[in-house]
């Protein structure tokens, strides 16, 4: 084993978890280098799980942009490739995921980092909010000691006692009552809410420029969802953070989204204004899964389906469009040139051909690089 | 008015941790209709489905199929009940054996229920065309199917034995909405051409809301509200009701945002459960438990707040506050 492997995080092991090891050791060496601002841009971003047997391409070259304390909503089925692209934009994969593309924080190239510069910019400028809020937090230890420990880590706060109190005052930003309980409690002591705002305050514990939030609210009820969600708005209009949210729920992206991002099979299929994407849909998934959604209105049983079903992570037909084989609109073509993301509207982007032969109304930058053919 | 399928009086259920998780509850299910249980986690509603096909013994109260107690038969006569009364639980990873195939997994149901052995094969086979599993994939076993083949395998299961009445607890829940939408359509098509009746278990709202004829909301345990589906939206009368629609997520709604979280069902509060984080909640409310009232004179609309004679919403008693 290489020193190498030891630093390195193993896969699917919370923010709040990785830090525990070190304390703040890298003291006297060269500074890491600190973003200038909060836009977050990943590009042409690719990562493939690789066994003895076979790779799977989660996500094979999706580009987007979290402006500056704007919302980016990634939505997507399960297997779509959207937590990995959230996860592998943060570095939690070890070496054995192959990840290729560049992702930058503020002019800081994250995938250039040596593994002490990243773990000094993560949590500091770029923090995650993971989704199971149960399996998240150490359960062995305070509520109170773990966000202390991000505090201290990143030098936010030096003593024992000052980070504890920085602490409470976190829990009582997040909406907790009586943060004095909360931060002596153990994880367990805490409600699902509860907890889930623990992991927001270790999050927002060091006012990070962009906060990568996957699925943030789907482990929980409805009402505490929309509390949750109220949070979420709040704390970005005090600190001015970058949100880059990951959802299946359509909803959820309505609400939240300044633009949304749609994954299929490991691929951004469209990419716009949230109003716009989930409203005029200009690709047939998106149009597709807006319609499989009951609506007050819908007649019963007349729910518009999309047929078949999302291929498994990497199982997707890879030559042509992957979801021609799903697709109403799909012509021969589809299945044998891979479509790609052309704009079709004001900052509105679609990899469908065959929906939207309309002139594009404004030619802007294509957010991939693959747009030059 | 006919008959009803299905009748649960006054049920009650509290677990050895002393959680009561079903207080009191009374609903109806009429041949052919969907009576939806809307509720977040822990109000009581998987419990109240679980008592209904008596999968849990009821405390207190009875649960009458076709006119009939089941909580006093045994032997046959509750095997025959069963027959008819059939459930499609959550998650059909877990509930389908990952040892037997789905042939073989449907085939089991039958032979507990004393099909006719010759019966089974043709049986088994034309149910799986009917929820739409392809033939090849007849022999394959669980780990080999999407998570939303399987839930029509389980539904194909439930439908063997010719059911009058089908439990579906958080059936689609578990499904992504692409395929969610099949499922449901599925479900109500089985209706339609088979008169079957669902007792439809979800926190899905938009879901219950599409599917249900009526709708019950559940919270800590009680029934709330209960109405005609499309009320709710419209005309909720809890003030639960109405918070809990207004935080389904989506653009520019006026939202209710509730303070705080589920109280403990092992120590409910006194009174109204509901009272800790209801905006409108005053002293009166933690006396005594609040009795369900027609709404606007309308029966199959009630709801338990002892504030609804005044017109007051909490939405806009928010407004003026």
């Amino acid at each position: 084993m290489s020193i190498a492997t030891r630093i390195h995080t193993p896969p699917d092991i919370s923010d709040a978890r990785l830090e525990t090891p070190r304390p703040s050791r890298h003291r006297g060496s060269r500074p890491a280098p600190a973003p200038t601002e909060g836009t977050l841009k990943v590009e042409d971003l690719a990562v493939t799980f690789r066994s003895k047997r076979k790779a799977v391409e989660a996500v094979r070259g999706i580009s987007f942009t979290v402006e500056a304390g704007k919302t980016l909503v990634l939505l997507g089925e399960s297997g779509s490739g959207k937590s990995v692209s959230a996860r592998a934009v943060m570095r939690l994969y070890s070496d054995a995921v192959t990840i290729t593309g560049r992702a930058t924080l503020g002019g800081v190239d994250l995938f250039d980092l040596d593994e002490r510069a990243m773990q000094s910019l993560r949590g500091r400028d770029i923090a995650l909010v993971p989704q199971d809020a149960s399996g998240s937090l150490d359960p062995l230890r305070r509520v109170g000691s773990q966000i202390a420990e991000v505090l201290r880590r990143h030098e936010v706060e030096h003593g024992r006692k000052a980070a504890r109190q920085r602490a409470a005052d976190l829990l009582a930003q997040v909406g907790i009552p009586d943060p004095a309980r909360a931060v002596r409690s153990y994880p367990h002591e805490l409600s699902g809410g509860m907890r889930q705002r623990a992991l927001i305050a270790i999050a927002i514990a060091c006012e990070p420029k962009v906060l990568v939030a996957d699925e943030p609210t789907t482990a929980l009820d409805v009402t505490i969802q929309a509390q949750v969600l109220e949070l979420f708005a709040q704390l970005q209009q005090d600190l001015g953070m970058g949100l880059l949210l990951v959802t299946h729920d359509v909803g959820v992206g309505r609400q939240m989204a300044d633009r949304v991002a749609v994954m299929y099979a490991g691929r951004l299929v469209e990419e716009g204004p949230g109003a716009t994407v989930l409203g005029e849909s200009a690709h047939p998934y998106t149009a597709g899964l807006l319609r499989a959604v009951p609506t007050p209105e819908t007649p019963r049983g007349q729910l518009q389906a999309i047929p078949g079903q999302p291929p498994a992570a990497g199982e997707a037909v890879d030559t042509g469009c992957s979801f021609a084989p799903r697709c109403v609109f799909a012509v021969d073509a589809c299945r044998t040139e891979r479509p790609d993301l052309v704009p079709v509207g004001t900052s509105h982007w679609a990899a469908c051909p065959v929906v939207h032969g309309r002139v594009p109304v404004e030619v802007g930058s294509p957010p991939t690089k693959a747009e030059a053919s | 008015m006919t008959t009803p399928i299905l009748l649960a009086e006054h049920l009650s259920k509290r677990f050895d941790n002393g959680v009561l998780a079903v207080d009191d509850v009374s609903l109806t299910v009429h041949p052919g209709e969907t009576v939806g249980i809307v509720g977040e986690s822990g109000c009581g509603k998987s419990t109240t489905g679980k008592l209904i096909l008596r999968l849990l013994e009821t405390d207190s109260g009875y649960v009458a199929f076709e006119g009939k107690n089941i909580g006093t038969m045994s032997g046959q006569r509750l095997q025959e009940v069963r027959k008819q009364l059939q459930l499609v639980p959550q998650n059909p990873q877990t509930s389908l054996n990952p040892r037997l195939t789905i042939t073989e997994a449907i085939a089991f149901n039958l032979r507990a229920h004393r099909w006719p052995k010759r019966d089974i094969g043709p049986r088994t086979a034309s149910l799986l065309d009917r929820v739409g599993v392809p033939s090849a994939y007849a022999h394959r076993y669980p780990h080999e199917l999407s998570g939303g083949q399987l839930q029509r395998v389980a539904i194909a299961r439930a439908l063997s034995t010719d059911p009058k009445l089908i439990v579906c607890d958080e059936a689609v829940s578990a499904l992504d909405k692409s395929v969610q939408a099949q499922v449901l359509n599925l479900l109500v098509e089985l209706q339609r051409d088979l008169g079957i009746a669902y007792l439809f278990i979800s926190h899905d709202l938009g879901v219950v809301e599409h599917l249900s004829d009526r709708v019950v909301v559940m919270y800590l345990g009680r029934i709330v509200e209960e109405s005609a589906a499309g009320e709710l939206w419209q005309r909720p009368a809890h003030p639960y009701t109405e918070a809990l629609f207004s935080s389904v997520p989506g653009p520019g709604r006026q939202r209710l945002v509730l303070t705080g979280d589920l109280p403990s069902p092992a120590h409910p509060p006194s009174g109204c459960g509901f009272r800790t984080r209801c905006p409108m909640a005053i002293g009166a409310c933690a006396e005594a438990r609040p009795e369900a009232v027609a709404i606007a004179g309308d029966i199959s609309h009630q709801a338990a707040c002892i504030r609804i004679g005044e017109g007051v919403t909490a939405a806009t008693r928010i407004g003026a506050a």
